[in-house]
C-alpha cells in the first residue's frame, strides 16, 4: 500500500481499539443514499511506471525552441543552488508557521523576503507574497478602495492585458467601475491618466515597463493621484527594477509585481508569486500574511506572524482579504535567488536583456517594412510593427524552430501587425542574427 | 541567527551572471528613468548563502522530520517522485503563452493532456460534471466557487445577495463570499451540527435573497453532518446552491462523492488531499468542480479534446466568469497531484480515507483518558479535544513542540473550550501515534503537578515563547524598520 505503513496485524489491533469490525464500518455515518454511485478509476501504478508516463508527456512539449516570448513572463537562468536550498524538505514539507518557536526558519526567511522586496522597490514594507502578479494588482486596488471608500479605478490600457482581465473578473461582484485610459502606439498617456483622477477615484494603476516594454516615469501621475486623495499603484518587472527609477521614488502608494522572474521556473503558468509592497501608512491595509520581528522570554530576537487582526481567520467577512496562505516556497526561492545574484547580478541581468533588445531592434528594423512601434525608451522588451500580420509570421517562424515574440493584436485591435519581442540572458546575439535571417526570408 | 542582509560584505558576490557584453543602463536610458542607488540586496558568496539557508531550514519543523497532526490542514507525507515529475524540463521550462500562439498548441500537447486528465480524475472523485484547475489556493477556489453561484443567479435574471455560512466554518468562507460581493448570514450550530430547523427558519425569512450555503462536511469538529439530505432539500427547494468546502476531502474519498450527495460546487485543496507539499504556507492549488448547470460559468480558457485526440484551449465560453489566473492555474502543483493520483489509483485513494479515519479514531480512543474528548462517537479524519480542567491548550501545544512533535491546531474551532484539534493522516504509523499519546500523557501529568513548568515550554527550540503583542505594536516588518 503506497505510503500507508499499517501491517495487517496492526490494522486488526487498531480496529479493535476503535471498536469496529472493518474499515468500512468507520463510515457508518454516511447514509447509504449518499454513497458514491460509482468510483471508476484505474488501478494504481508503480513509481517507475508513473515516472515513465510523465517523461513521455513532457517530451510531447517543445520548450526548447529559440524563444523571444515574454509579455510579462520571462525565461531567466535559475542558479542551481536555488533548487538545492529551497528543495530542503524542512522548508518544503512545513506548513504555515502557526507555531512560531518551531518555524523560525520559514518566518525569518519571510522577514528577509519582505526586506528584499521593500529594498528592491524602495517601499517601506511588503507582505509575505500573494498568489501572482494579477492577484497582487487586484489586492492593491482593494487596499485603495478600502482606504479611500471610493469605487472607481483608473487603469492604463498598457497594463498587461492578462492582469486587466483578472482585475475585471475579481471586481465583477463589487460594484466598482474600471475606467481604462487608452494607450497610444504602445505608449501610456500620462496626461490623460492624471486628468482621469477625480474625487471618485480610488486609485490609478500603471505598469513599468508597460506591456509594450516602454519605460516611463509616473511621478507626475502619482502626484495627481495624491492631490485628489487617490492611490498611485504600479506594477513592475522586478529584474528591470534593478536599474529603473523605483516605485518609492516615483511616490507610489502600492507597488506590486509578478515575482516569476526571481527564481521560479516558467512551469506553464505557475506556481509563481505576487509581490506586494506599500508605504508605511497603509501597512494595516496590506492583505495576507506578514511576519514581524520581536523578542522571546529571554530577550532573544525571533519572528512571528503579525497584524493577524486583519486576517480572515479572525475578522471573517470583514477581513482585508480572503487570502489565507502565501506562496511561501516561491517567496523563499525568490529570496535565495536575489541573495545569490546580489545587486550586481540583478543589474547585469537587466542590462544584458536591454542590450540584446536594442541589438534585436537594430537588426530587425534593418529589414524592409519593419519599424519600431514608437520612439519611447524601452527595457528588455520592444514592440515592432511588421509589414504583415504578426500571428501568421509567428506561426511561420515557429515551424522553423523559433518563437519571435508575442503578437499583440489579439488584445489590441488595430495592432495586428505588432510583434512584442523580449530578451533575457537566456538569449544571445547569435540567436538574434538567425531570427533576422529567417524573418527576412519570410517578408 | 543574523539575517542574510547582516551577513552581506561590501565587494563580495556570488558571480551568478556572466559579465554582460552590454553597456551600463545609463547609456541605454535617459537619466530621469534610472534608479539612483543600486538595490541594497545581500553581497554574499555562494557558500555564505548555502550556509545561511541550510541554517534556517534547521530551525523548522516539517512533515519529513516531525509528526505534524495539524487539524484542518492535512499534513501528510508528500512523496518524493512527484518533485521529479514537476521538474522535468518539458514542463518546467514551458512558457504558458506558447500554447496561446497559432500552432502553439502543438508545442504543449503533453501539458494540455495533463491538465485534461487531472480534471477527469477530480470529476470522478467528486461526482462533478466539470472542473477548473485555475484557482491558485483553497481560498482562491472558494472565491471562484461563489462567483459561479453569483453568475448562476445572474443568468436567471435575479440578484441574490446573501450566503449562509455555519459558525463552525473556516474563516476563509465568509471572507471569500464577502470578497465576491455577498452579504453573510451566520448559522449557529447545535451539538456541533447544522440545525435544519434553524436553516428552515433562515430560508423562510430570506428565501428569495439566498444565493446558497457553504459547508464543510465532515465539519470542523471532525463529525459527519447528520442532516445532510434535509439540508440539500431545503437549499434546492429555494433554488439556492450548495457549496462544499473540500478541505476535508481526505476523510471521504471513495466513500462519498459530493456531486452524488447533492452539492453543486466543490473546491479541493491539492496540497492537502493529494499530497503536494505546502512549502511553509504555499503554493497550494484549489481546483473547483461543478454540476452541469454551473459548467457554463467556468473560467476561460478550458482544455478540451478534439475527435482526433489532440488537445486545445477553448475560449468560446460566452457565460464564463472570466480569468481567475494568468493562465491555467498552478500547473506545477497540478502535475504533482496527478502523479499522486496515478500512483494510488482508485483503490488507493479510497484507502487514504479509510486509514486517515482509522488513525484519527485510534488516536481519539487512546486519548480519551488523557484529554477531554467531547463527542463520544466515531470521528472522521480529525477530532477535537479540550485541555483538561486547569490546563491551557497553548501550554500543551508548546510542551509538545519541546518533545519534537508539531502541535495540533489550537483554539479552533472557536466553539470548543481550550480546543486541540488533531489530524494524524493515513501516512503515520501506529508507533508514532502511540508515542504522541505517551507524550501527551506525560505533559498532562506534569501540568497537573506543576502548571508553571508547563508554561515555560518550549525550552529547547531556537527561541522561547515570542512576544506577539510587541510584534504588532512595534511593527518591525523589514530589516530597515528596526
Amino acid at each position: 500500500m503506497p505510503f500507508i505503513p499499517h501491517t495487517p496485524q496492526e490494522l486488526r489491533e487498531m480496529l479493535a481499539v476503535v471498536g469496529v469490525r472493518s474499515l468500512d464500518d468507520l463510515f457508518a455515518d454516511i447514509p447509504p443514499d449518499m454513497r458514491p454511485k460509482h468510483f471508476n478509476l484505474p488501478k494504481g501504478q508503480s513509481e517507475a511506471a508513473v515516472c515513465a508516463m510523465f517523461e513521455k508527456l513532457a517530451a510531447k512539449n517543445r520548450p526548447g525552441m529559440t524563444s523571444f516570448l515574454g509579455a510579462g513572463f520571462y525565461a531567466h537562468h535559475i542558479p542551481k543552488a536555488v533548487d538545492a536550498l529551497a528543495g530542503r524538505s524542512e522548508f518544503y514539507t512545513a506548513y504555515t508557521p502557526y507555531q512560531s518557536e518551531c518555524s523560525q526558519g520559514t518566518l525569518q526567511a519571510v522577514f528577509e523576503f519582505q526586506t528584499a522586496v521593500s529594498r528592491l522597490l524602495e517601499m517601506d514594507c511588503a507582505n509575505a507574497s500573494v498568489y501572482d502578479g494579477g492577484t497582487a494588482l487586484f489586492e492593491g486596488a482593494m487596499m485603495a478602495v478600502r482606504a479611500t471608500r471610493r469605487r472607481a479605478l483608473v487603469v492604463d490600457e498598457a497594463v498587461n492585458p492578462v492582469w486587466r482581465a483578472m482585475l475585471a473578473t475579481y471586481c465583477a461582484g463589487l460594484q466598482l467601475t474600471i475606467k481604462t485610459i487608452p494607450q497610444k502606439n504602445g505608449m501610456s498617456r500620462s496626461e490623460a491618466l492624471s486628468a482621469a483622477v477625480n474625487e471618485d477615484c480610488a486609485a490609478v494603476i500603471v505598469q513599468n515597463p508597460n506591456f509594450f516594454g516602454v519605460v516611463a516615469d509616473y511621478a507626475g501621475v502619482f502626484a495627481a493621484a495624491r492631490e485628489n486623495g487617490a492611490f498611485g499603484i504600479i506594477s513592475v518587472y522586478p529584474v528591470m527594477q534593478a536599474v529603473l527609477k523605483t516605485p518609492g521614488e516615483m511616490g507610489a502608494d502600492v507597488a506590486v509585481a509578478e515575482g516569476q522572474s526571481l527564481g521560479q521556473p516558467l512551469s506553464f503558468g505557475g506556481p509563481w508569486l505576487g509581490l506586494m509592497s506599500c508605504r508605511k501608512e497603509h501597512t494595516r491595509q496590506l492583505p495576507g500574511r506578514i511576519v514581524g520581528r520581536t523578542t522571546d522570554d529571554d530577550s532573544n530576537t525571533g519572528y512571528v506572524l503579525t497584524l493577524q487582526a486583519r486576517e480572515q481567520h479572525i475578522r471573517r467577512a470583514k477581513a482585508t482579504s480572503n487570502i489565507c496562505s502565501n506562496q511561501a516556497l516561491c517567496a523563499l526561492r525568490a529570496l535565495i535567488h536575489l541573495s545569490l545574484l546580489g545587486p550586481d547580478g540583478l543589474v547585469r541581468q537587466a542590462e544584458h536583456g536591454m542590450a540584446l533588445a536594442r541589438f534585436a531592434a537594430g537588426r530587425l528594423t534593418a529589414l524592409r517594412g519593419v519599424e519600431l512601434l514608437n520612439d519611447a525608451p524601452f527595457g528588455n522588451e520592444v514592440a515592432m510593427r511588421l509589414p504583415k500580420d504578426a500571428e501568421g509570421l509567428v506561426a511561420g517562424l515557429m515551424d522553423r524552430g523559433c518563437v519571435p515574440g508575442y503578437p499583440v493584436g489579439r488584445h489590441y485591435p488595430g495592432m495586428e501587425n505588432v510583434l512584442l519581442l523580449a530578451c533575457t540572458e537566456a538569449n544571445s546575439r547569435n540567436q538574434i542574427e538567425l531570427l533576422a535571417e529567417e524573418l527576412g526570408d519570410m517578408l | 541567527m543574523k539575517t542574510i542582509f547582516a551577513k552581506s560584505v561590501p565587494g563580495r558576490g556570488a558571480c551568478q551572471v556572466d559579465s554582460a557584453d552590454a553597456p551600463a543602463a545609463a547609456h541605454m536610458l535617459p537619466a530621469g528613468l534610472l534608479r539612483i542607488h543600486p538595490p541594497l540586496l545581500p553581497r554574499c558568496s555562494e557558500l555564505d548563502v548555502v550556509r545561511h539557508f541550510t541554517g534556517l531550514s534547521q530551525r523548522n519543523y516539517s512533515v519529513d522530520a516531525n509528526f505534524y497532526p495539524l487539524g484542518s490542514c492535512t499534513m501528510k507525507y508528500s512523496p518524493k517522485f512527484t518533485e521529479y515529475v514537476a521538474s522535468l524540463p518539458g514542463f518546467a521550462r514551458l512558457h504558458p503563452l506558447l500554447a496561446r500562439l497559432e500552432r502553439g498548441e502543438a508545442c504543449a500537447q503533453g501539458a494540455l493532456q495533463c491538465l485534461y486528465e487531472a480534471e477527469r480524475w477530480l470529476c470522478e472523485i467528486t461526482g462533478m460534471e466539470a472542473f477548473t484547475l485555475q484557482p491558485m489556493a483553497g481560498a482562491n477556489g472558494e472565491f471562484t466557487g461563489v462567483s459561479f453561484m453569483a453568475a448562476y443567479h445572474r443568468a436567471k435574471g435575479r440578484k441574490r445577495a446573501k450566503i449562509l455560512i455555519p459558525d463552525s466554518a473556516h474563516g476563509t468562507n465568509p471572507a471569500s463570499a464577502a470578497l465576491a460581493g455577498f452579504e453573510i448570514i451566520s448559522i449557529e450550530s447545535r451539538d456541533g451540527m447544522i440545525d435544519p430547523d434553524v436553516l428552515s427558519a433562515v430560508i423562510a425569512e430570506h428565501g428569495d435573497d439566498v444565493a446558497g450555503l457553504m459547508m464543510t462536511c465532515p465539519n470542523t469538529l471532525g463529525l459527519m453532518e447528520l442532516h445532510l439530505p434535509r439540508i440539500v432539500a431545503e437549499l434546492h427547494g429555494a433554488d439556492a446552491l450548495l457549496y462544499y468546502d473540500g478541505a476535508n476531502m481526505n476523510a471521504i474519498m471513495g466513500k462519498m462523492r459530493v456531486g452524488d450527495a447533492g452539492f453543486d460546487v466543490v473546491h479541493l485543496n491539492l496540497h492537502k488531499t493529494f499530497a503536494t507539499p505546502h512549502g511553509g504556507g504555499g503554493p497550494g492549488s484549489g481546483p473547483v468542480g461543478v454540476t452541469a448547470r454551473l459548467a457554463p460559468f467556468l473560467p476561460a480558457p478550458r482544455v478540451a479534446v478534439r475527435e482526433n485526440g489532440s488537445f486545445y484551449l477553448d475560449d468560446n465560453l460566452p457565460q464564463s466568469i472570466g480569468a481567475m489566473t494568468p493562465f491555467y492555474g498552478n500547473f506545477g502543483v497540478v502535475l504533482k497531484a496527478l502523479a499522486y493520483m496515478l500512483r494510488l489509483g482508485g483503490d488507493g485513494l479510497a484507502r487514504v480515507a479509510e486509514y486517515a479515519v482509522l488513525n484519527a479514531n485510534y488516536l481519539k480512543k487512546r486519548l480519551e483518558d488523557v484529554l477531554d474528548v467531547p463527542f463520544d462517537k466515531l470521528c472522521a479524519h480529525e477530532f477535537v479535544a479540550s485541555a483538561p480542567e486547569g490546563l491551557r491548550a497553548l501550554d500543551i501545544a508548546k510542551a509538545l513542540l519541546e518533545r519534537g512533535f508539531h502541535a495540533p491546531t489550537v483554539y479552533f474551532p472557536l466553539i470548543v473550550r481550550e480546543c486541540l484539534m488533531a489530524e494524524p493522516t493515513e501516512t503515520e504509523s501506529r508507533e508514532t501515534l502511540d508515542a504522541y499519546v505517551e507524550a501527551l500523557r506525560e505533559i498532562v501529568a506534569q501540568g497537573k503537578a506543576d502548571p508553571r513548568a508547563l508554561a515555560e515550554a518550549p525550552r529547547n527550540l531556537p527561541v522561547r515563547r515570542l512576544d506577539e503583542t510587541a510584534a504588532a505594536r512595534r511593527m518591525v516588518l523589514t530589516e530597515d524598520m528596526g
